[in-house]
């Protein structure tokens, strides 16, 4: 599925002339460096985007978009776009055999603006990010320069790139690696990306059928029609279904991936023949990343930094989320609003969020790939108790779907609901004109009950003390104020009014000014 | 709570027992199956993470 018309490579000014030193220059323009450089001009600040090819990715890799990251790409304009193509899906069903032992449901309240996943193929969502780039004048998207070279010093990096029309050199003041898994970037500064290697290969298919199939996901442990092995299924739009099967570390990875071997594998999982197959591949997984994602001026945002196995949604969601908390900061640095030391601290959440990530990955990919022996009889017999037992139910591990986690976080605090509490993604809820998540677009003050402080360079939202909001935010106090960054995440938060003098130092404590 | 390590079943050999025959007929890898169940059922009423833990590392050392 190449599919697309390839998007247009234009001859570089730096060919025929030095170009002046970039603020930002972003490698690789897959979801991630695009909606990077997005954000980045969604502050003001300008980035200059390569990619060696000039295609949307290959086949759908990642299709599960967590609500965290609807939400991130509502704020450049495409979050509703998302949701709309998408298949919207919040329940989960895992079955033992034949039958269900565990259903789970990702969003069980209302009143918020996302849902809580959307599938849609990554080529879709890399097209919509594209065209929103092309149109940004702030982002300077070049197709076709691949990077053959990076080296940096105290004020920034210098890549030597090759394009179809000659190579020229290119300088920035912070380097964004986004360059993926494989990232050559990473390669070329000789970095160690340590972890595990899951001895274990799964065949990954999406084929295009009439399928009756609710807005779910299933997943089996040994079904019959797959004996002794596990297998995943998703909905993605236009009758295209994502199939996962476990296939032991013995399987031939070249022979696996013949149509003559792929057919019946699907044939038993659907229980029939009238099905196209658009993509297959078979892998094994990783749960790796690097010691730090800041080395200097270069920054390993995404696939780049920490690689995760798929069950859990965790690797496309995961750098998305990345660049949430690096967009605002940057920005400001080469503002001159922060200090660098702000992407100390990027790089301090993010590997908060990474060892996260990859731990809830590794746990689920253990339960699903038992080592025989000890590991082996537990997960058997935790499946087995599932199916009598409740309280078995929660330890059955297909993936630990991809929610943001909580930084931490020094902000003010008051004794007010844990779930909006500093460190925390502040919760979306209604409010009587919109949703508070469309507000939240900078530095925030939302005063619930009380009124916020009117603070240098920031947005006051006021809302009634009812609903949803109030559950989320006031709990059983009367009245807070809440100080958000622009990416969405509480900074700080009083049962009182504040000062402008307090919020201000708690942003400036962020900026590290 | 920490974890209980005074004798606190009061028919230690009657419950010793009833654990033989719990037993009785399986094979070794059944056996090892049941005392797997057991062990999930006692920890989920226990619950405590804290007995949990110190009940691990008793079973660890021991």
């Amino acid at each position: 599925m190449a599919d697309g018309q390839p998007f247009p490579a234009r001859r570089p000014p730096g060919l025929d002339a030095p170009e002046p030193r970039h603020p930002v220059a972003i490698v690789g323009a897959g979801p991630v460096g695009l909606l990077a450089a997005l954000e980045l001009a969604r502050f003001g600040c300008p980035s200059v985007l390569l990619d060696d090819n000039d295609r949307v990715c290959e086949g759908s890799r990642a299709i599960c978009w967590s609500k965290r990251s609807l939400e991130i790409m509502d704020r450049v304009g495409l979050g509703e776009g998302m949701a709309r193509m998408g298949v919207t899906w919040k329940v989960g069903r895992t079955f033992h055999g034949d039958s269900k032992v565990f259903e789970f449901d990702l969003l069980p309240e209302d009143g918020h603006k996302m849902p809580a996943f959307v599938n849609l193929p990554q080529h879709e969502v890399e097209r919509m990010l594209v065209e929103r780039a092309e149109a940004e004048p702030l982002v300077d998207l070049r197709f076709r320069n691949r990077v053959a070279a990076v080296r940096q010093d105290a004020s920034g990096a210098t890549l030597a790139v090759e394009t179809d029309f000659g190579p020229y050199e290119l300088s920035a003041g912070w380097l964004l690696a986004c360059d993926g898994a494989r990232s050559p970037i990473r390669r070329a500064m000789g970095l160690d990306f340590d972890g595990e290697l899951f001895e274990e290969r799964f065949l990954i298919a999406d084929i295009a059928m009439d399928h009756d199939m609710p807005d779910e996901r299933h997943f089996w442990f040994e079904p019959t029609f797959h004996p002794g092995q596990s297998a995943l299924m998703h909905k993605q739009p236009g009758g295209i279904y994502r199939i996962d099967l476990q296939l032991g570390w013995d399987a031939d990875p070249d022979a696996e991936r013949t149509p003559e071997i792929v057919i019946p594998r699907i044939e038993k999982v659907v229980g029939h023949r009238d099905f196209r197959l658009e993509w297959t591949s078979v892998y094994t997984f990783h749960c790796r990343r690097l010691a730090r994602f800041r080395h200097g001026r270069v920054l390993f945002v995404g696939d780049s930094a920490h690689v995760v196995s798929p069950f859990g949604a965790r690797g496309g969601n995961g750098g998305l989320q990345d660049v949430d908390a690096l967009g605002w900061r940057l920005a400001a640095v080469v503002a001159g609003e922060a200090g660098n030391e702000a992407l100390d601290h990027w790089d301090a959440e993010r590997q908060h969020a990474a060892d996260e990530n990859i731990a809830n990955s590794s746990r689920a990919t253990r339960f699903m790939t038992p080592r025989e022996g000890a590991e082996r009889v537990y997960r058997d017999q935790v499946l087995r108790l599932a199916a009598r037992a409740p309280f078995a139910r929660p330890m059955v591990n297909s993936g630990r779907l991809s929610a943001p986690c909580a930084y931490p976080a020094k902000g003010a605090e008051a004794a007010l609901p844990e779930v909006s509490a500093p460190g925390r993604v502040a919760p979306d809820a209604p409010l009587p004109d919109g949703w508070l998540s469309e507000r939240l677009r900078g530095w925030t003050l939302l005063g619930i009950g009380a009124r916020p402080p009117r603070a240098e360079g920031m947005a006051r939202v006021t809302a009634p003390a009812e609903g949803p909001l109030a559950e989320r935010y006031l709990g059983a106090a009367a009245r807070a104020v809440i100080l958000v960054r622009p990416d969405g995440v509480v900074a700080a938060r009083w049962d009182r009014a504040p000062s402008a003098a307090e919020a201000e130092a708690e942003r400036d404590a962020l900026l590290c000014r | 709570m920490p974890l209980i390590r005074e004798p606190n079943i009061a028919d230690p050999d009657g419950f010793y027992a009833a654990l033989l025959r719990a037993h009785e007929g399986l094979t070794g890898e059944e056996s090892r199956a049941l005392d797997a169940r057991l062990v999930l059922i006692l920890a989920n009423h226990v619950g405590e993470r804290e007995a949990l833990e110190e009940a691990l590392a008793l079973a660890r050392e021991t």
